[in-house]
């Protein structure tokens, strides 16, 4: 995307790399060139020195216990709570743990679907779903944002509906417009696909939402570790979140809803820590975040997440951006003027991310990894969990470079210089 | 050309373009449809039988050089076999193909096959080469229900 923010300089770079370890990982006999860190990232040491840390002197279970550890922990985790909160512009009780953004987007969709069956008492009819109700996405969608709702519309009755993309993968606003009308009660889409880079018009699509009355889900796994994130400037209602593509340990995700629609939701999962009151004939839940985080959470997770988000913020989001932006356009022009390579999106957008998804011929995206692993660079092959999409692009599998803040040019150039050798391989096909 | 890891012998790149039994045949015993689910890859795959023995393996399919190449060997190794040999060689293939190395693959039994005992060391594309043979084995018990 286009920033203002000046670009990392070369020393800043080799400071940031110095601090993550796995960078120095030989691989088939090469120095590791890391291009899938939107599968998921690498972590800094001061991520995995957080987690080991709170494990060994703060284990202890949160908001249970008199002990002074118990006190400490939670302290510990609502702390957590409210720098991830703040990284992204909510508030701190807007902000609810989940195992990841999969699991997020489901507890939304879960929640929705409970009210739908009366959960929730009067409050929570405003989400109320059903025949002649409308849900929306887009065919851009990584599964994780798809399936939940379509699964929410067969147990409800109301009808699944998408936004189509244009033939380079871009989605088609004019469509947008088209599908999104007075029955749409929730639109749902990422804010920057997984596979074609680019960041999404949301204002837009927003604007739509609004003007039909409707929900909106904005999918920010590839958006936040890149790009500086306020859900309250873009007003959307829910964003879902996956620690481990932002410096964070696998495990910790989060869902942002604002205060008023969280406070009427019924909960997903229930049992220990989100209750009030509980007889044998039922039970009184607590307010939100707490009534959405049943069981003991991810403790040792939630606080190294809040350290990869200080990590981030200490680097400078504006920062990362124009890094990535820099590397992302890198990447296009280059794969873009290979003859033999079909970019996927626009070469030359101000709105591409440091990831770019690519085809070489006609060789199998499989082929094109493997022979990259032999030189040590690491890239995505597949659908990327976009099945559709793919299918759209008219190809079942894709290769997939994706850039972070520790990215250098030199590792773009090998990927694209490193393609000789699938030419080598298969001949030109 | 041979790449570092053996992977990419000349021979898998030959069976890859050449594809030896690809397109569907009419009057097949039985077909299976096996898709691999990470990738995409797929493969359609019609079992012909006459007397007793595969009288021929046809089929369609899209995905990587190595499931292709595989399918095409497969084709090449099972024409002419009994059932029971049918049965007892995807065995063999797929017990080599899970060794990751440590058994290799017998010359006299799966001729150009030979060429994929590389993969076994590359757990990742394992099921690629045994996409084709897993259609093989779920369209011979078919037959073999009936």
């Amino acid at each position: 995307m286009s920033s203002t923010a000046a670009p990392l300089t070369e020393a800043e770079l080799a400071a940031i790399r110095s601090d993550f370890p796995q960078l120095g990982e030989i691989v088939q006999g090469h120095p590791l060139v890391y291009l899938d860190s939107g599968a998921t990232s690498l972590k800094p040491r001061q991520v995995l020195d957080a987690e080991r840390r709170f494990a060994e002197t703060r284990t202890a279970a949160v908001h249970r216990g008199a002990h002074t550890l118990a006190a400490e922990a939670t302290e510990d985790y609502e702390d957590a709570r409210m720098r991830v909160a703040r990284f992204i512009g909510a508030r701190d009780d807007e902000l609810v743990w989940t195992s990841n953004a999969t699991e997020a987007v489901n507890l939304v969709a879960h929640a929705i679907g409970n009210a739908s069956l009366g959960r929730g008492g009067a409050a929570a009819e405003r989400f109320r779903l059903g025949p002649g109700d409308e849900i929306v996405a887009t065919e851009q969608e990584h599964h994780a944002n798809l399936i939940p709702w379509q699964e929410l519309a067969a147990r409800t009755g109301a009808t699944f509906r998408w936004i189509r993309t244009h033939d380079d993968g871009t989605l088609d606003l004019g469509h947008a417009a088209e599908v999104i009308g007075e029955r749409t009660r929730i639109v749902a889409f990422s804010h920057v696909s997984n596979v074609v880079g680019l960041e999404n018009p949301v204002a837009e699509l927003v604007a739509l939402a609004r003007a039909a009355g409707a929900l909106v889900l904005l999918d920010a796994c590839q958006s936040a570790p890149h790009v500086p994130l306020d859900v309250k400037a873009l007003d959307v209602d829910f964003a879902v979140l996956s620690g481990h593509k932002m410096l964070a340990p696998t495990g910790i995700g989060a869902l942002y809803g604002r205060r008023e629609l969280l406070r009427d939701l019924p909960p997903f999962l229930t049992g220990g820590s989100m209750i009030t009151t509980v007889t044998m004939e039922g039970a009184d839940f607590l307010p939100p975040p707490q009534r959405f985080e049943a069981g003991t959470q991810r403790i040792s997770q939630a606080v190294a997440f809040a350290a990869a988000v200080d990590y981030l913020d200490a680097v400078g989001m504006e920062r990362i951006a124009a890094h990535e932006a820099a590397l992302g356009a890198r990447l296009a022009a280059r794969l873009a003027e290979q003859p033999d390579v079909r970019l996927i999106g626009p070469a030359d957008s101000p709105h591409r991310v440091g990831l770019a998804a690519f085809t070489i011929g006609t060789v199998h995206a499989h082929d094109v990894g493997q022979l990259l692993d032999e030189q040590g660079i690491a890239v995505r092959v597949g659908h990327h969990c976009a099945q559709p999409l793919h299918r759209r692009l008219g190809v079942t599998a894709t290769a997939r470079a994706s850039a972070y803040l520790y990215t250098t040019p030199a590792e773009v150039d090998a990927l694209v210089d490193g393609l000789d050798a699938v030419r080598r391989v298969f001949g030109g096909r | 050309m041979t790449t570092d890891t053996g992977l990419y012998q000349e021979l898998i790149l030959e069976h890859d373009r050449e594809r030896h039994g690809h397109g569907l045949r009419d009057g097949g015993a039985a077909e299976s449809h096996q898709r691999n689910p990470v990738c995409g890859d797929e493969v359609l795959l019609r079992l012909h039988v006459a007397d007793g023995r595969v009288a021929d393996i046809s089929w369609q399919g899209s995905g990587c050089a190595i499931s292709m190449a595989s399918a095409s060997v497969l084709h090449d190794v099972v024409v002419g076999l009994s059932l029971d040999e049918l049965g007892e060689r995807i065995e063999l293939f797929r017990e080599a193909m899970r060794s990751k190395g440590r058994q290799p693959i017998d010359e006299d039994l799966f001729g150009d096959a030979v060429a994929l005992s590389g993969v076994s060391k590359f757990p990742a594309r394992v099921k690629c080469a045994l996409l084709s043979w897993m259609a093989a084995e779920h369209a011979l018990d078919s037959v073999r229900a009936a």
